[in-house]
């Protein structure tokens, strides 16, 4: 039961992933449509940046005082400025790491 | 004109940073899917079946906690609904591929794999082996998958749970679209699409994952109308 589901699942997976590529011609989006495709990172990445900051394991939201949005804060500053993405990720886990260890 | 080798390496070297949030994430999603119970060959499976990170999890948990087949089925589709996004981005730069070609390419399309690659397609759209950049980065992706996944079965998670290594995803995404801040039009898109998140954050199905992209694209599709 649970291998049929996996199954079942991983062809959605697949579908959604190989649909847009394979199977609908591109001509038939629009110019406009095309405009707005691109937006596509700034509309969905922040669905996965904001809650995994401002949302806890349990579902509920941290305070403000929190160390990730320390970190957050940080890693914006430096990838902003430094155009480089090890900096941005380690410069948000170090100021992260000093906050809950250190202070 | 770079050769296949070069652009494929390209891809490679884009993604490899992304490999500090990756590499604890599949650990993690190893590690729980042993720890709810299932069977370590059932859990790796879905690595190569699924093959999407924050789907495998919430599969696993959704199944282990009672649910049925069908809601657990249906939050995969919904979570990982966002890829037909990506599609419909790199089919421009995909189009010439034969159709087999077409269907073997998407089954490594993930989050930063799309971005990385997309970020070359848009400044080199006059390269004729385009798609090796997104090979590139979607192997090294999917390799680093497998093994972290692997590791987290059969080691479980030992990285300490205290030192917070989940933080590297959203930190790994800011630094994805960092340099588009630079733009007030990307600005009010990526604002909109982080609030909606917040606030469809319990809807049924982790669909705010992609309701809140939707409702970002129109409000991008309204932006777009009045710039002009």
């Amino acid at each position: 039961m649970t291998w049929t589901s996996i199954i079942i699942a991983g062809i959605i997976t697949y579908f959604t992933r190989m649909t847009m590529v394979a199977l609908v011609d591109r001509d038939l989006l629009g110019e406009k449509i095309k405009a707005v495709l691109a937006y596509v990172p700034s509309a969905v990445f922040p669905a996965i940046i904001f809650p995994g900051i401002f949302i806890n394991d349990y579902g509920t939201f941290i305070e403000m005082n929190d160390p990730k949005i320390f970190g957050a804060i940080v890693a914006i500053l430096v990838g902003y400025f430094s155009r480089n993405v090890i900096a941005t990720i380690l410069s948000g886990l170090f100021s992260y790491w000093i906050i809950i260890f250190l202070i | 004109m770079l050769s296949k080798k070069q652009i494929f390496t390209k891809g490679i070297l884009a993604v490899a940073p992304h490999m500090f949030s990756v590499i604890p994430f599949g650990i993690v999603c190893g590690a729980i899917g042993i720890e709810l119970g299932f069977s370590p060959i059932l859990v790796y499976a879905m690595s190569i079946i699924i093959f999407g990170g924050a789907s495998q999890i919430v599969f696993l948990q959704l199944l282990s906690g009672g649910a049925s087949a069908f809601i657990a089925i249906t939050s995969v589709g919904v979570i990982n609904s966002r890829h037909l996004l990506y599609g419909a981005v790199l089919s421009e730069y995909l189009e010439k591929l034969s159709f087999i070609k077409k269907l073997l390419i998407s089954y490594i399309v993930v989050d930063q794999g799309f971005a990385e690659s997309n970020k070359f397609f848009q400044k080199n759209k006059t390269e004729p082996y385009l798609h090796y950049h997104l090979i590139g980065t979607g192997v090294t992706l999917w390799i680093f998958w497998q093994l972290s996944t692997l590791s987290g079965i059969i080691l479980g998670s030992f990285v300490p749970e205290e030192i917070g290594l989940k933080f590297a995803v959203p930190l790994t995404f800011i630094a994805i679209v960092v340099q588009d801040l630079k733009k007030l039009d990307h600005v009010i898109v990526m604002i909109t699409c982080g609030l909606s998140s917040l606030l469809f954050f319990d809807a049924p199905f982790k669909s705010y994952i992609i309701i809140s992209p939707i409702i970002a694209l129109f409000v991008a599709a309204l932006v777009l109308r009045l710039k002009k």
